[in-house]
């Protein structure tokens, strides 16, 4: 079991023709995902991979009966193309894409309310099953096939902490990198439920970062929520207020919100252990399970 | 995040109508002295730069005369405030107000839509109006698709008790909202904003931060990012497009990915040591952009040590070890000693190109931070 992907997810890469999309596409399909299409307008009838590329994304998702699509699509274009996604019928739309204009995203967010369509991103590494699909450009070779989800808004530091758990011989049921941005499309809490309705998943791993409010609500969602076991880490213990640490959304604000003490102790008063480094965290994750 | 100066946000506002006093930039203090001149006294003297208190700090001062104006603009220029010095002033009209008042537009992330706040309690710090009494800002959300409505920029006018200058407060908070939209700003505010005697509405203040990321589509603002920037190292940043914060310790960091420089950052702390810098050098980075960031952190006076950590996903390790040596190899003597960890795609290859005459090779994150820490140390 998993959660979001698995062997029967059929992916769309839009934007499959550019190099990142390309790049990945390869990656994804040596990984074992079933990439069926992809969609790049004014490119249809080609292929890339051997995979079918078509003009519109409806009709790539429509002719292959795909439930998922990945985005690929540069920043100044993505806004356009998570629109175009959230109008087919697919279940689930990943969102790579770095530097997409915030208002861009918050009107993409609002028809995202007005759909049932899950959206991962923008702005993230995407989501890996070890063993059977990965929809983004994680490398699948530090994952092993286990039962921790672990859900980050950072791509490298995710990274980092499931090679710390992997070379202790702790594997993951899923991975959803959520992205850095200050308006997502799945948050923790999302990824969070997911975690705790999956059987196969036995502990949980939340890496979060300065910035919003979004660890201390999923602190308190833990608390009320949540019986699996969950661990944390925050990065930004150092970070200076009113600077943005890379990521649009990891800033401390002026009046001191969004600092990792507050995050921590959020954490903390939820009964969830933080570790103070990413092999404290493995060292808490093995203790658990 | 790019931050307009004061005059630059200025500039902006009146533009699209908002009443704002008049001014006049100066970077001398004949230049400061010639502008108050020809404004009239009473004049206020304005340090423009990026931090939060300046009238506390003493970057902000009143002149009655042309010798005030002189001794004023003498003491502010120059300066320093809270580490960053000040290179221009704003001179302007004094206004003589009866009441101060707020008004802003930021992205209220939580709710992914943009909010519109109005405040009668103007002219002090509103994020401690926000703390002490949070029902004296009235806040009004917005939703993106249709913008704000002229009912709601009222709306909040009159909630916020303006009474008499309501319609005109909901008028510059329209504006304010349109230029939010249409300048692709991430806030935008007004404090103080002030009346007049006789209900006029000057818009003394003004801070605009726009979205870098949408910085492409507005050639306009883009020009005035130099300007914008606090210092030297800031401008090559921009220059050489990486993500980059200046700190104020010894220990230099260069890694690919936020979370993962910040994590850097944290375990440098951790171990005793202080933060020079973040910089992220992105995903995907080839050999030229990892010479850049040394040259980057080697050119900041107060580093000592420098610790590279890349996990590489998209990022080649080879490819960051060759830019490490060939940045490296120009130099008869290293100027300060460069700790490496790579792990992830190709960081094997990676580590077989590494010269380690010129770098040390530490395998894990925590190695190679403790072994930067402590060549920071040895220095001092």
């Amino acid at each position: 079991m998993s959660v979001l992907v698995d062997d029967d997810t059929r992916v769309v890469v839009q934007g499959i023709t550019g190099g990142e999309g390309s790049f990945h596409a390869q990656q994804m399909i040596e990984y074992g995902t079933n990439v069926v299409a992809g969609a790049v307008p004014g490119r249809g009838g080609e292929t890339v991979h051997d995979v079918p590329v078509y003009d519109t994304l409806e009709t790539a998702t429509t002719e292959h009966d795909a439930n998922a699509v990945v985005v690929f699509v540069p920043p100044a274009f993505a806004g356009d193309a998570m629109f175009e996604a959230l109008d087919t019928d697919v279940d689930l739309v990943v969102s790579i894409t770095e530097g997409v204009p915030q208002q861009d995203m918050a009107r993409v967010y609002r028809r995202l309310g007005e759909t049932d369509t899950r959206l991962i991103g923008p702005n993230c590494p995407g989501i890996i099953t070890p063993g059977q699909a990965k929809l983004g450009i994680l490398p699948g070779n530090i994952f092993e096939s286990g039962n921790v989800g672990l859900v980050s808004r950072s791509g490298t530091l995710t990274y980092q902490v499931v090679d710390n758990l992997t070379q202790r011989g702790i594997g993951q049921s899923t991975a959803i990198g959520i992205g850095g941005d200050p308006i997502i499309g799945t948050d923790f809490i999302d990824a969070l439920a997911l975690f705790e309705n999956d059987p196969a998943t036995d502990a949980i791993v939340m890496c979060g970062e300065i910035g919003g409010e979004d660890e201390e609500a999923a602190a308190s969602y833990i608390d009320k929520n949540v019986s699996t076991p969950v661990v944390g880490f925050i990065a930004g213990r150092t970070a200076p207020p009113g600077k943005r640490m890379g990521h649009a959304g990891a800033i401390v604000s002026g009046s001191g919100t969004g600092t990792a003490e507050s995050k921590i102790a959020a954490l903390d008063d939820a009964g969830v252990p933080v570790g103070d480094t990413p092999s404290a965290v493995a060292d808490f994750v093995e203790e658990t399970l | 995040m790019m931050k307009l100066h004061e005059h630059q946000a200025k500039g902006v506002f009146a533009e699209a109508g908002i009443p704002t006093p008049s001014s006049q930039l100066a970077t001398s203090v004949e230049e400061a002295v010639d502008a108050a001149d020809s404004i009239g006294y009473p004049v206020a003297i304005k340090a423009q730069v990026h931090v939060g208190g300046r009238g506390k700090a003493g970057g902000i001062k009143l002149a009655e005369d042309e010798a005030e104006a002189r001794s004023a603009a003498d003491a502010i220029l120059g300066m320093d405030l809270k580490g960053l010095t000040v290179e221009s002033v704003l001179i302007e009209e004094a206004v003589d107000f009866t009441n101060e008042l707020y008004v802003g537009v930021t992205m209220d992330r939580s709710a992914g839509k943009p909010v519109a706040m109005v405040s009668a309690r103007g002219g002090v710090d509103i994020e401690e109006v926000a703390a002490e009494a949070p029902e004296a800002i009235v806040r009004e959300h917005i939703d993106p698709a249709f913008g704000m409505h002229p009912y709601q920029a009222r709306q909040a006018a009159f909630k916020a008790g303006l009474g008499e200058v309501a319609t005109d407060v909901a008028r510059v908070l329209s504006t304010l909202y349109d230029l939010w939209a249409a300048k692709d700003a991430t806030s935008i505010e007004v404090n103080p904003l002030m009346v007049t005697a006789d209900n006029e509405i000057i818009a003394a203040d003004a801070v605009m931060n726009i979205d870098d990321d949408a910085l492409f589509r507005h050639d306009d603002l883009e020009a005035m990012e130099d300007e914008a920037a606090n210092d030297d190292l800031e401008r090559k940043a921009n220059q050489y497009g990486f993500d980059y914060v200046r700190l104020s310790g010894n220990v230099g960091i260069i890694g690919n990915g936020a979370g993962l420089v910040m994590t850097t950052l944290d375990i440098v702390d951790y171990y005793g040591g202080a933060p020079a810098n973040f910089l992220d050098i992105g995903g995907g980075a080839k050999a030229e952009r990892v010479a850049n960031a040394l040259d980057m952190v080697f050119s900041d006076e107060n580093v000592d040590s420098i610790v590279f950590n890349i996990f590489g996903g998209i990022t080649r390790g080879d490819e960051v070890a060759k830019g490490i040596n060939e940045a490296l190899e120009q130099f008869e003597t290293i100027p300060k000693p460069v700790t490496v960890r790579l792990a992830g795609t190709n960081a094997s290859e990676g580590r077989e190109i590494l010269n380690t005459e010129l770098v040390t090779v530490e395998e894990t994150l925590e190695s190679a931070v403790q072994d930067a820490v402590e060549n920071a140390e040895g220095t001092n």
